[in-house]
């Protein structure tokens, strides 16, 4: 396969003006560059630096607020085409992707129209580039998706011929609504444009405007009429044959022959035109490139008319030789033109090289492969990296999508469905979205959850629990531990909520504390909180053998942090004076103290008190 | 569902309210305000569906809903309510209120007053995460679980209740005139964060929440801590529940794993719900009934509802599977909702 040579781009940074060295940085879809202070030899420095960062961005379409829609709209068509049963019949099946290829089109249409009622100048570009994608789409449906056998593949091409020269309606309108149509100047331009199209129903209502102003020459157009009218269509949901329409149609074609032997027309110069048009006479099919307009157009008028019957297999040398008969042959052929010769040479990995090439955004390539692929037409072509190339497009196009600030959701269901990367591609990207409240943090949190990306949900959470500690609200923090299940954080949490009690005397966050339920268990040092918490509630409730119990337990347990052991200790002296502790209890306390304590100086203060009140005991 | 049709607007819709009708009139709403999120740009904008006099509409559906009038707001809308017709106060992600007022005969929209900052933490601002208000007066929470009282034609905070809760607080609904609730975590057997809250329109004891885990419970807010009916909604957080202002048996939630549920209970006798039990008929007043003692007050079908027991039933109101519908509002018989996937929904015919 030849490498195409494209011409990279050159994109002007404003700042760099005199010679002045940019340093720049890759982003996910973007560059940043910037000033340096590097200054080649021999040259000084001229003027003062700009201080400003560029931000290069590629791809601007997902930034227009009209397209958003249509990356928002295909990523509902796209998630719906993932679930379709893989067990269904194939006829079933491939009446179902042709209906999500039309449904694909037709968001293309509706950005277009919108597009177009926007008519900003900005604009246009956007617009014919939406409609050169939605012709190759088509192409690629009637060519590839609904892959029509000789006979209906004919009647398609013609549909989407018609369906992409809208200017004919226009035109015909303008002339229908004159006062004399049959005088307008445009009159015969229309009717030949619409048997170029093949629609005759409507060339022939035009051409009765004229016979019925040129009286003398009825019969004439009575012949017309009649060939017009006897031009054989096959019908697929018929009985007839190919072989059987075949000769329909060239006996049919003698007919027309004949007329224009017979000099049949020779007196009317436009119905002499329109005859050879029906007899497929290329010259003549030449002259008229201003209403065929495109080469594919031309293409499918000398189909119509040379050889209905095409084969999908015989296509590429009647297109080949059109678009050579129809271009100069100094023009360049333009890149829509090679991608359309491509489809029509069945070259699937081509159309879709060229269009990556030519568009600069993957929207396009992606959804149509991942259609394609769908369709089973996608042989197994495998790129150096390992994943194939339905997976390779969807991955850029996602990734592209997550660098944006809101699109990234987006981004999810594309990584969920390719099996190979698209769990890494995700882990790492879904930690570079900025989490700037809470509700947004839980929807990222949701996301990870749901795909068991637990690193991921660690990190978050403790971004999170972070950024409230620093803005001291402990019950937040602590809250954002525990669903992260982190045991370390909340130690760490804890042992503040410790401190501020010591610090002030009194708990905060009391309503967190006292509902944590089993949650409290995550950590050593939380449980001991909740517990020493519950110690006071009893003792204010002044349940003191309850509180004493508790205490003991604590005690024992050895759970609690050295640090706090003083105040376990001071905590319960009173209790120790309090007559309904019992005197197990009493005993218990004792010789908890004697045992885990180390002899501080107060410690011994401590224990002569206990001395004491057991002594007066 | 043939009356439900999708309206992208480029923007992930955070809120979505209607304009409220007066209860003289028989009206459908016609006018809906959103407020976006995630955006560099956040916008606050109004909507029209056209329903004015609608009763000769075939199928409800007639045609997008048309945008009125948009405007900047900075951070994203976290909250959204309307004051009267034309104002709605919103709450900002930057910590901000600010009332809009909107001119319905030039379509525009202005600033009519602004608190900016006023949910913070010392060195950063506080996202202010829900809003709830009884013209004049405004009340706010935040993620520095702050409680603030505005009066919507007052420079100042008319007062500010600090700490009232350690942890982020997301929802706030009035209980009585003098009374809020506001919404944080409640145990089951795991600590879980509610998210929004809604009380029955005429049951003022009666209160439902929605939270993380997607559950949806109906307490009794006189008997305390825990719920006196819990269902199994959603699969993911629920982010509104909203009993139907006219029509209380149903109820409608919406949540992150992009469902939107229309509940409605039953009664086993052919005696609507309200007409049963007791002689206190709280219908009509709006302030609470306390019960007498001994009197059998009025049972709330939502109080007993069980879903096991069938009589409650619910049913899928969006088409196919969506991105998180994050908000939702209904009146009458018109239900708007916004999803992240950047689509409003309008249904213009649900069966109530």
């Amino acid at each position: 396969m030849e490498e195409l040579d494209v011409e990279p781009a050159i994109t002007n940074i404003p700042a760099a003006s005199d010679g002045k060295h940019l340093g720049f940085a890759w982003g996910p879809g973007d560059i940043l560059a910037y000033e340096t202070l590097y200054m080649a030899p021999g040259m000084c420095a001229k003027g003062s630096g700009c201080s400003f960062i560029h931000e290069v961005r590629k791809d601007e379409d997902i930034y227009s607020p009209i397209l958003r829609k249509l990356f928002n709209e295909s990523h509902h068509i796209f998630v719906g085409l993932q679930t379709i049963r893989e067990d269904l019949p194939s006829k079933n099946k491939k009446t179902q992707f042709v209906s999500i290829s039309k449904n694909y089109r037709s968001v293309i249409r509706a950005c277009m129209e919108e597009l177009q009622q926007v008519a900003a100048s900005v604009l246009v570009l956007q617009v014919s580039i939406l409609l050169a994608i939605e012709l190759i789409w088509n192409l690629c449906e009637v060519l590839f998706i609904d892959a029509a056998p000789a006979g209906p593949l004919l009647l398609h091409l013609l549909d989407w011929v018609r369906l992409h020269k809208g200017d004919v309606d226009e035109k015909a309108r303008e002339v229908l609504q004159s006062e004399s149509p049959a005088e307008h100047h445009d009159y015969w331009d229309v009717v030949v444009s619409y048997v170029l199209q093949g629609r005759f129903e409507e060339a022939r209502q035009m051409l009765v405007k004229q016979a019925t102003l040129q009286p003398a020459a009825r019969n004439m157009y009575k012949l017309m009429d009649t060939l017009l009218s006897k031009m054989p269509f096959y019908n697929p949901g018929g009985t007839q044959t190919l072989t059987e329409f075949d000769v329909k149609w060239r006996h049919w074609h003698e007919e027309v022959d004949r007329c224009l032997q017979d000099n049949s027309f020779a007196s009317n110069q436009h119905l002499e035109i329109i005859c050879k048009i029906l007899v497929g006479d290329e010259d003549t099919l030449l002259e008229h490139k201003e209403l065929l307009s495109t080469w594919y157009h031309f293409l499918v008028t000398r189909l119509l008319f040379c050889h209905p019957t095409v084969k999908p297999t015989e296509l590429h040398y009647y297109a080949q030789s059109c678009m050579t008969m129809f271009l100069d042959l100094r023009s360049v052929p333009e890149p829509l033109d090679s991608i359309l010769l491509a489809a029509f040479e069945f070259d699937i990995h081509q159309v879709i090289k060229d269009c990556s090439i030519a568009l600069n955004n993957w929207w396009f390539v992606a959804h149509l492969t991942d259609l394609l692929d769908h369709c089973k037409l996608l042989q197994s072509h495998n790129l150096h990296f390992g994943s194939n190339l339905r997976e390779f497009l969807l991955l850029e196009y996602a990734s592209g999508l997550f660098t944006h600030h809101s699109l990234w959701q987006l981004a999810v269901d594309y990584f969920d469905n390719c099996p190979e990367f698209g769990h890494v591609y995700l882990e790492l990207q879904i930690e570079r979205v900025p989490l700037d409240t809470e509700r947004k943090a839980l929807k990222v949190l949701r996301i990870c959850e749901q795909r068991q990306m637990s690193e991921q949900v660690r990190s978050i959470c403790k971004i999170m629990a972070m950024r409230a500690l620093r803005n001291n609200r402990l019950g937040s923090a602590l809250s954002w531990s525990i669903r992260a299940k982190d045991a370390a954080f909340a130690t760490l949490i804890s042992e503040r909520f410790l401190q501020d009690y010591c610090a002030r005397g009194t708990f905060s966050d009391l309503d967190l504390i006292d509902n944590l339920g089993p949650a409290m268990l995550l950590s050593d040092r939380l449980t001991f909180l909740v517990k020493y918490r519950e110690f006071h509630k009893l003792y204010e409730e002044n349940r003191f053998s309850e509180a004493a119990k508790l205490l003991l337990s604590l005690i024992t347990a050895k759970i609690a942090p050295r640090s706090f052991w003083m105040t376990l200790l001071t905590d319960a002296l009173p209790l120790l004076e309090q007559k309904e502790v019992s005197h197990s209890a009493h005993c218990a306390l004792h010789c908890g103290f004697g045992h885990d304590l180390c002899f501080s100086g107060r410690v011994q203060l401590g224990e002569a008190e206990l001395k004491d009140n057991s002594g007066t005991k | 569902m043939e009356s439900v049709n999708a309206k992208y607007v480029s923007q992930k819709i955070s809120k979505t309210r209607w304009r409220p009708v007066s209860h003289s009139s028989l009206q459908q709403p016609d006018i809906f305000a959103t407020g976006s999120w995630d955006n560099e740009d956040n916008k606050i904008s109004f909507w029209s569906i056209g329903n004015h006099g609608s009763s000769g509409m075939d199928e409800g559906f007639e045609g997008d809903p048309q945008l009125l009038c948009e405007h900047k707001h900075d951070g994203d809308v976290l909250d959204l309510q309307f004051l009267d017709q034309d104002r709605i106060v919103t709450t900002s992600s930057t910590g901000a209120v600010t009332i809009f007022r909107h001119h319905q005969n030039s379509q525009t929209i202005s600033v009519s007053q602004r608190w900016p900052r006023v949910h913070r933490y010392p060195c950063d601002n506080a996202p202010c995460t829900g809003v709830v208000c009884s013209s004049p007066e405004i009340v706010t929470v935040g993620e520095d679980g702050k409680i603030i009282v505005f009066r919507a034609d007052q420079e100042g905070v008319i007062r500010v209740i600090e700490n009232a809760d350690s942890s982020t607080i997301h929802a706030v609904t009035y209980l009585r005139t003098t009374e809020i609730l506001t919404c944080i975590l409640y145990l089951d057997d795991v600590l879980l964060p509610l998210h929004c809250v809604d009380r029955h329109p005429n049951q003022q004891h009666i209160v439902a929440t929605g939270g993380q885990d997607g559950m949806l419970c109906v307490w009794d807010v006189r008997q305390g801590s825990t719920p006196f009916s819990l269902m199994e909604a959603h699969s993911a957080e629920m982010w509104e529940v909203h009993f139907h202002p006219t029509n209380p048996d149903h109820l409608f939630t919406c949540s992150e794993d992009g469902s939107l549920l229309h509940w409605e209970t039953s009664t086993h006798s052919d005696m609507p719900s309200f007409l049963q039990g007791g002689r206190n008929n709280s219908m009509i007043s709006r302030s609470a009934m306390a019960p007498a003692g001994g009197n059998q007050s009025l049972i709330s079908t939502w109080l007993s509802g069980d879903s096991s027991k069938g009589r409650l039933e619910t049913t899928h109101m969006l088409p196919s599977q969506t991105l998180s519908v994050n908000s939702l509002d209904v009146l009458g018989q018109c239900l708007v909702c916004g999803t992240d996937g950047e689509a409003i929904f309008v249904n213009r015919q649900v069966p109530v």
